[in-house]
Formats: C-alpha cells, structure tokens, sequence
C-alpha cells in the first residue's frame, strides 16, 4: 500500500490542461494543410495526378483539397516535389459537413456545436458506442488513449460505453468492410434515437488506404448519416478530442473561421 | 535425399524462380515433413495460381543455424493435407482453399479463415451461392453437445473500443471446454491490392496491415523491395529502423502491461501504464511526425533523420521514462492479488505451442526460443542481438513477464542505438527489381515475427505478395489456453495475447 502511495506521488499529476491550454505537438507533426496558390497549371496537374489517394483536385488551376481522403503522408509527392502544399502543425480539423473537409481557400470551417435541441440533451453527457469496420487499430489505439489520464475524456462528461442501447452515438473507424457492414448497421439500429454519427479517420471518412478495395466501402458516409468528421490516419489524440469538444459547444466558437497566412513557394 | 530438394537461404535474400526445383506433390510433402521433423517451423505457406493449377511455396525456418528452407510444387484441384501431420498448416491449407477453390482432401477443420470473395472463379467448395459475397461467421461452429452444456457467442462488435471478431464458447458451467475464433470482419483484401506493384499506395497499404506494427511491417516491406533490388540501407537508416521497432515494441508492451493489471482490477498500474505507452508514441512522432511510425520507414532507408536536437532529448526523455515505467511495472509485479490472477491461468505446454507453431511473445512465454532478432538478424541486428527473453510456465504470468523483462531489454537497446548511432546518408534509391524472383523478409515485430514474401514477374513487378503476421499463428494458441478455464477469464488471457484482428484479416 506505501509503496502504491510512493509510486502514485513520483508518477505525479498529469491529466493536461486542455482545451485551456494548446497542446504541445511535436514539430514534425502534419496538421492542417495549407496550399500553394499561384502554382503553374502543369505543376497543379502534375500534384494532382501525384496524390495516390485521389485527395487533390483543381479547377482553373486553383488547388483544392480533401482532407477526408488525405493520410497526411509524410513523403506526399505533391508536397515535396511539386510544392503544392505544406502541411502545418495546426490540430484542429474535426468538421460537421463533408464538403467542408475540402479545403481550397484561405478559411477552413471547424467543427459547429450540435443545434440547442441535441446540445440539452448531450451536451452534459454524451455516451459513444465505439465500432471498428475494418480499421487498422491505429484509430482504435488513439481513441482508447483519450481515456487516460492525460486526457481524461470523463472530465468533459464524453465516455465510450460497451452497449449501443447505453450510447447516444456511434464512433465508427474503418472503411467498412463487406464483412463488418451488417455488423455496424446492426449495432447503429441498436442505439436509441435521436444519435450521433462520427466518422473517425481517413478510412470512416472516404476509405482511406483501401480507397480502391472491393472489399471495402468508400467510408460510412454513404450508410449513415454523419454528425462529425475527424480526420487524419490515425487523427492525433487531440484531433479527436478537439472535434469532440466543439460538437459539445465546450470549446469557443471563436476560431470557427479562421484566416491563415498562405504559403508561397 | 532430402536436402537435393529444398533451397536454402537466408533471411533477406532473393532467389531467382529459375533455381527452385518444382517438386511433385509427394516429394513436396515428405520434404516438408522432414524439415519440420527436424526442427523447422512454417513462417510462410502460399499459392499463386497458374494456367493450370497452382503452385505452392513453403518456406520454412530453421531458427539455430539462421536457415530459411524453400519448397515449391504444384496442385490441381485437390491435393491431401499435411494438416493432420503437421498442424501448424491448419490455417495456410484452409486459406489456399479459401482463395483459389483447391481442396485439401482430410483436412481436419476445413472452414473458410476471412469470408472473402474467391480469387479465381473456382467452385467454392462450401457451396456458397457464386457471385454473392460470403456472410462472415457463416460455417459450422464445433459444438460440445450435453444436457448442462452451452454455448457462449460473443462478437463481432466488442464491448471496448477493439477490433471486431466472433468468438464461440462451448461451456460447461463456468469452464469452457472449447473456443472457436471466427475472424474475416476487417479484411480489405490487402494482399490482393499490391499485385502489379510497387504502387504509390503500397507502402501506405502496408503501414495500414496493422497499426499498431507500422514499423514492423514496412521494415519488412523494405528489407523485402531492398532485397529484390539488390541494394542495401545505409547503416545509419538500419539503427533507425531497428530503433522505431524497439520504440514500437516498448510503447505497446507498456500498454499491454497496463491493460493486463486492469483487467485484474490493479489500477494504479493500469493509470501509469495508460500514460507511458503515450509518451513512447510521442517519441516516435518526435522522430516523425506520427505516433504510429507513418512515414518512417521507406524502401532503400527512412524518411526521417534523428538529427539535430533529438538525440539528446530521445536520451533525457528516455532517462526519465525507464524509471517512471519500471516503477509502475513492478508495482503490479509486487502485487500478491495480481500475481494470483496471472499465475496458472490460460496455460500452454511448450510441445503444443511448438505443434502449433506460435511467434513471438507467445511462444517465448512457452519456452520456445524464437525470436527473428537472433535468429534471421536482419541489418542492425546483424551486429548481435544476444537478449532473447524466454520464460517457461505458458500461462498469463509467463506471456506478461516476457514483456516485462523485454521492456527492459528494450531501454537498453534503444540507450546502445542512441550512443552508436552510426554517421552518414539516410537514404539510398532502389533500382529496379529481380524479375521472377522470390524475396522473403522476416522482422521481429513486437508481438512477434513478421514475414513477407513476394514472387515478381518477367517485369519485375509483384505477382503475389504474402503477409504473415504473427497473430496469423497465435489465435489458435488463444484458443487452446483457454481450455479448461473459467469463462470469466477470457479477457485476462485475450490480453495476456493481445493478438491482431486486421493483421489477421489483411
């Protein structure tokens, strides 16, 4: 027991501060993409076509991205050979709308707080019924990590719970694949109306990796109705947390809309 | 006899098709027998399919004197099965039939592994409807019949935030008296999508076969391409490879640690453990950009350098993380009330492990001295990898110590590869590969070995690309631990596992 105490006093306290605080995110890190403008129409088409993921497109040369197909590669060819794009060490990319995913100018719309209906009923308690389609237990690692104390999921009233007829909401990572479709829609029947629908990752969001595979869906967009968007393969701890939180209203709406300085290459 | 018939080499090196022998299907089988009888296990088992019939390769590793063993022959139709000689083929056999409609005949448990679309428009030989997709979990489950005997089904949705699976119990009271583990829910039909390649999506396809072995994988991957094109990684990209595979094996074997003492209700543990795997991660996206190793390592060496700063902070970082994991590991390695839970429960003899064919942590908690480090050392580790961690009891306790003392070991692999790191480029471009060759990779990931093989073509292109992760061996060991034992013990031995759904699944 003294030793439990000891130990429990040097490991110290470590739940973060967050979302008063930013975090701090490694340098390396690969957030939010910002792209180049101005760029050759051959050098724009030659990114576009570069992008295994089909994640780049562009009209009358102007670039645009889709940051539901993107992995956030770190040898992006597009990046790195055609200077397309940067990508910065910006979180926050949780987005209530698919199209809003597509980011082409200057403004990246976040996340909005779920309408004053659904925010009295979840916006206290909110209980997910997490479901792997076919993930790669990278999304599903990084989820399980907001239950540690570093994150302390609990604390903002959010928590993963082990039957859909307990949950308000689905957490769907993966493709979904053929063999996990019945499952999945099985379990979202389960949960009690009204429910959420979050598509966590590349592949919830549009495939990801297995884009092409016959043996997977394109996503869970186009089997269920989806509430939020989390990006990234896997989406950073705080990624997730951050979409979470402004689906809640729990994060200031103020950075909704952001202005950000454009990189020229 | 024998030995005229089976090619040997080595771990990472290619071997013109032209050189191995097509051996009948009577030949293949005693050769194979043979090795086996003589101490080589099955790291890898597969078919490509021919205009007429199909062609199987066996390789096979002989662990004490770093031999890989190759054996080829060719099938039509159906073809009798090695399984009741030699069970470690049990999953191999069922997989060819699955993909290609070949018949193992006397199989002894011929189901479908993945409940996948067939691979060539073969009868099926379950006679499932043609052209429809397979329904998963659609087949005869072993049933224990008797008047106090029922049957638990679990799965595939989970009640944690896990992977999908389908697990049959057969209970008497509280004991269970058989597991089925039904799996296919995440196949994407990987191996299927790196035909024709390298494509510019496979090595993000690979990263993505498990994620939680990113490193793992694409170490395999690379040494595979690398190997095939006759180039080898810089020394400087070797240590970086093989030390993200120890951050990999350090991150989850702390979490494991911690998820084991939670499921015996030791929570302090289970707190402290929760939080060290994250700041392993977060070493490994110091090192680039990604927790789970994204982007590290690339054919012909890594993307990253750990350059400038990050030596020293990996070192101070690391400083403070041995004693802080050390002191939360051994609180639960104290604790009575845990010891009690781990010790005896879910045991395997080490002759059945053997039989079975189990990797990696599971196999070192048997008594199995198997470790892809020592035996088919592969780049940094060709330097000497003398610290195989082996434990003997096969239960609960066995399968956690090895992952503690293999923590340790770890920290003082990782604090070596950081005072060695040797100068130099990071990277070096690959030529083009050997046309109609065959490759084999092995790595020791952190659940165990890894192996990869790949056939090209007369273009050099990838005809037929194999993944074996170690949970392709190791379910079945979950199911045979769990004989015997209370039902309410499934989670602790699940854990004590902690196997892989998709690299299963693929």
């Amino acid at each position: 027991m003294l030793t439990i105490i000891r130990e429990r006093l040097r490991q110290g306290h470590r739940t973060g501060k967050f979302p008063k605080r930013a975090p701090n995110l490694p340098e390396r890190f690969r957030g939010l993409p910002q792209l180049a403008q101005n760029l050759a129409p051959q050098a724009c088409a030659d990114a576009v076509a570069s992008c295994p993921f089909a994640a780049l497109s562009s009209s009358d040369a102007k670039l645009s991205i889709d940051l539901g197909r993107c992995l956030f590669c770190a040898d992006c060819p597009a990046a790195a050979e055609h200077g397309a794009l940067t990508f910065s060490n910006d979180y926050r990319l949780a987005a209530s709308r698919r199209q809003d995913l597509c980011l082409d100018d200057e403004v990246y719309r976040l996340a909005d707080k779920l309408n004053a209906r659904m925010l009295k009923i979840f916006g206290r308690s909110l209980k997910l019924r997490q479901v792997s389609a076919g993930g790669c237990n990278a999304c599903e690692a990084d989820l399980n990590v907001l239950g540690t104390l570093v994150f302390d999921l609990a604390r903002f009233g959010i928590q993963f719970v082990a039957s859909p007829r307990h949950a308000d909401g689905i957490m769907v990572t993966g493709p979904v694949t053929e063999n996990m479709k019945g499952a999945l829609l099985d379990t979202y029947a389960a949960i009690p109306e009204p429910k959420l629908v979050i598509a966590c990752g590349a592949c919830a969001i549009a495939g990801g990796p297995f884009c092409n595979s016959p043996e997977a869906h394109q996503g869970v967009g186009d089997l269920l109705p989806v509430d939020l968007y989390i990006p990234g393969c896997p989406p950073h701890p705080y990624t997730a947390l951050d979409g979470l939180l402004r689906l809640l209203g729990k994060i200031d709406q103020e950075p909704k809309i952001r202005k950000r300085t454009l990189h020229t290459p | 006899m024998n030995r005229s018939r089976v090619i040997r080499f080595r771990n990472g090196l290619a071997v013109p098709l032209a050189e191995l022998p097509l051996l009948d299907y009577a030949q293949f089988s005693e050769s194979l027998l043979e090795e086996v009888a003589a101490d080589a296990r099955v790291a890898s088992y597969f078919g490509r399919p021919l205009a007429d019939g199909l062609e199987i390769f066996a390789i096979l590793a002989h662990d004490w004197n770093g031999q890989l063993g190759l054996l080829r022959t060719r099938v039509n139709g159906s073809f009798p099965s090695l399984t009741p000689q030699c069970p470690q083929l049990h999953l191999f056999e069922r997989e060819l039939c699955e993909q290609y409609g070949v018949r193992p005949e006397n199989h002894p448990w011929l189901k479908p592994v993945r409940f996948h679309r067939a691979w060539l428009d073969a009868v099926d030989i379950w006679g499932r409807p043609q052209g429809k997709h397979p329904v998963p979990g659609d087949m005869e489950f072993y049933r224990v019949e008797g008047e106090e005997v029922h049957e638990v089904a679990v799965g595939p949705v989970h009640a944690g935030v896990i992977e999908p699976g389908h697990f049959r119990f057969q209970c008497h009271g509280e004991e269970v008296l058989h597991l089925e583990i039904s799996l296919g829910y995440q196949h994407r039909g990987i191996e299927q999508m790196l035909l024709g390649g390298p494509h510019p999506a496979t090595v993000h396809i690979l990263e993505t076969v498990a994620g939680d072995t990113t490193i793992g994988h694409t170490t395999a991957y690379s040494q595979l391409l690398e190997s095939l094109a006759g180039s080898e990684p810089p020394l400087r990209a070797q240590a970086i490879r093989a030390l993200a595979l120890e951050l990999e094996r350090l991150a989850n074997h702390v979490g494991d640690i911690g998820a084991l003492a939670g499921d015996v209700g030791f929570l302090p543990t289970a707190s402290f453990c929760g939080r060290l795997r994250g700041d392993y991660l977060n070493l490994t996206a110091e090192l680039c950009g990604s927790r789970f190793g994204r982007g590290l390592v690339r054919p012909g060496g890594v993307g990253f350098d750990l350059d400038g700063s990050l030596p020293l902070t990996f070192t101070e970082r690391l400083k403070i993380l041995e004693r802080e994991t050390r002191g939360a590991i051994d609180l639960c390695f104290d604790a009575p009330s845990v010891l009690a839970r781990f010790e005896g429960t879910g045991q395997i003899q080490t002759d059945d492990a053997e039989a079975l064919g189990l990797v990696g942590v599971a196999a070192r908690g048997c008594g199995l001295v198997r470790d892809a480090r020592l035996h088919h050392p592969f780049g940094t580790w060709e330097g000497g990898f003398d610290t195989p961690v082996i434990e003997f009891d096969g239960d609960v306790f066995a399968r956690s110590n090895v992952r503690r003392r293999e923590v340790n070991a770890s920290l003082e692999l990782v604090g070596q590869l950081l005072r060695r790191l040797p100068q130099g480029p990071t990277s070096t471009p690959l030529g083009p590969l050997a046309v109609d060759s065959l490759a084999v990779s092995l790595c020791e990931g952190w659940r165990g070995e890894v192996v990869h093989a790949a056939l090209t073509d007369a273009a050099g292109r990838i005809d037929r690309y194999k993944i074996v992760d170690p949970s392709f061996h190791n379910w079945s060991g979950l199911s045979l631990a769990m004989r015997g034992q209370q039902i309410s013990d499934f989670p602790l031995c699940n854990k004590s596992f902690n196997l892989s759904y998709c690299g299963f699944d693929l």
